[in-house]
């Protein structure tokens, strides 16, 4: 298929002006020239003064072994799953009151009843926790499986043990916030739970709840370990882990058998 | 002029030949000012993080007094089945600070253990010892059942069938010229023996009573 040329249009001289010449006067830049250049004078400027080419050319330009496959893409999803929640929790938070008299349910009611996407913003983040939980155990499993835990990555591992369990304390601690019959219950039921772990489980309990039994600030508690303490936790740790995955590269799938080639086994 | 070697033992910098060394000096100045920054920075981390902790730590160690509740006159309480009412553990909070007791006098046909001022009318509560969930005393068969699970206990409270690992709490009740006030919760083992409120899913018999201690923030009424 021959290529389709329109007709430029007829545009005047000063918008189309002759490409520079070797030899031409450089001095007499025009104040178009200057405009012309002025994006990439910004970021010149930005770049000159930050340094960050370098960073992130080696945070985006890596080295992947071959073979690496759709299973190498879970980790981005439970990043992404994780952003989802913080970006629809923080603007959850704009109409939720943490009040146990009855507003704390009365906020949602009012969330998904009356906000312009309130229901939709709200289960977002309702189903987004459980698609969360989802994707980081398929990306445990996929570690796992493909022995990507090994050395020299075991603390990558480490940290992303601990990533789990904040996920599921999260959980955990959101199930809460609606206050309403199932929410109460469950909770009560959970806490009772961890109750029953041998010394150390009386005196949890009294600390999850503020006190011997639930009380007037024990959703206040929740509400704050929910949405300030583990998310804050959660975003540093992912900050490790990424670090960690950056440093040391990702691992090829364990079906590909070592090969002795000149590229030190990158194609 | 021959130099003296550097005494590495000397107390003195000037001794150890330390660069910038001042008479009779002996610690260096990079060490105070780096010893300095560590110890302030922990001073000023300590500031925020310690008061911090210990506030979000405080209620674990501060008993918390429930609220005696009047339930009406001893007169309105059977002996050989049980009422219902409603006591308010905890003020301000709206339903959630409310729980259903069942309430019957004592009566020694069923009531074994020993009699004294907080049991004249015995208070059980609807808290399921398997975690949590309300019971229902279903009169028909003179039963406590919980709908979680399956927990089944009998007339007087105690474990029958299901999950349950001890009886049913009760509550210290007291007569007060006629009138049945209700106080503050305890557990009870097998053998209706008083603990301290433990959590649902605790074992109060053999080494379980050790394994779930009592805890600061609810404690049994003394002696009792």
């Amino acid at each position: 298929m021959p290529k389709l040329k329109l007709p430029m249009p007829p545009l005047p001289e000063v918008l189309n002006p002759r490409p520079k010449r070797p030899g031409d006067p450089t001095n007499g830049a025009k104040p178009l020239d200057v405009a012309k250049e002025a994006g990439i004078s910004a970021a010149d400027w930005v770049d000159e003064r930050l340094a960050l080419t370098a960073p992130a050319r080696w945070v985006m330009f890596r080295k992947i072994p071959r073979g690496t496959n759709w299973f190498y893409t879970l980790g981005s999803a439970t990043l992404f799953a994780f952003l989802s929640q913080a970006v629809t929790g923080v603007f959850l938070a704009m109409y939720y009151r943490p009040d146990p008299s009855g507003g704390a349910y009365e906020s949602i009611r009012y969330i998904n009843d009356e906000v312009f996407l309130g229901q939709f913003v709200h289960g977002m983040h309702k189903w987004g926790s459980t698609v969360m939980v989802i994707l980081i155990c398929l990306h445990m499993a996929r570690t796992f499986f493909f022995g990507a835990y090994k050395y020299p990555r075991e603390m990558n591992w480490i940290i992303g043990v601990v990533l789990l369990i904040l996920t599921f304390l999260m959980s955990f601690t959101g199930y809460l916030l609606p206050f309403d019959q199932r929410s109460y219950w469950a909770t009560v039921v959970g806490v009772n739970i961890n109750g029953t772990g041998p010394l150390v489980g009386p005196y949890l309990n009294d600390f999850l709840y503020g006190g011997p039994d639930f009380n007037a600030t024990t959703l206040a508690r929740f509400y704050s370990i929910h949405m300030l303490l583990v998310p804050g936790a959660i975003a540093a740790l992912i900050g490790a882990h990424l670090w960690l995955v950056m440093k040391h590269g990702t691992t090829a799938p364990p079906w590909l058998k070592p090969r002795d080639d000149h590229d030190g086994g990158h194609s | 002029m021959a130099e003296t070697p550097p005494e590495k033992k000397s107390k003195y910098t000037a001794d150890r030949r330390i660069p910038g060394a001042f008479e009779g000096e002996t610690i260096t100045r990079r060490r105070l000012v780096g010893g300095s920054v560590h110890l302030f920075g922990g001073l000023a981390t300590a500031a925020f993080a310690l008061p911090a902790l210990g506030f979000a730590l405080g209620p674990v160690f501060k008993e918390k007094k429930t609220p005696w509740n009047e339930v009406g006159p001893l007169a309105d309480i059977p002996n050989d089945t049980y009422v219902s009412r409603v006591i308010t553990l905890e003020p301000d909070i709206g339903e959630i600070g409310k729980t259903t007791v069942y309430l019957r006098r004592r009566n020694p046909k069923f009531d074994k253990e020993p009699a004294d001022d907080y049991n004249n009318v015995v208070a059980i509560s609807t808290r399921c010892m398997h975690l949590g969930c309300p019971v229902r005393f279903v009169s028909a068969s003179a039963r406590f059942i919980c709908p979680c699970h399956g927990g089944v206990y009998n007339f007087g409270g105690e474990v029958d069938g299901g999950p349950p690992v001890r009886p049913l709490d009760r509550f210290y009740t007291q007569i007060r010229d006629g009138i049945v006030w209700v106080g503050p919760r305890f557990s009870v083992n097998s053998e209706l023996r008083r603990f301290s409120p433990r959590f649902p899913g605790e074992d109060l018999d053999g080494i379980g009573q050790y394994l779930y201690p009592s805890r600061p923030t609810a404690r049994k009424i003394g002696g009792t």
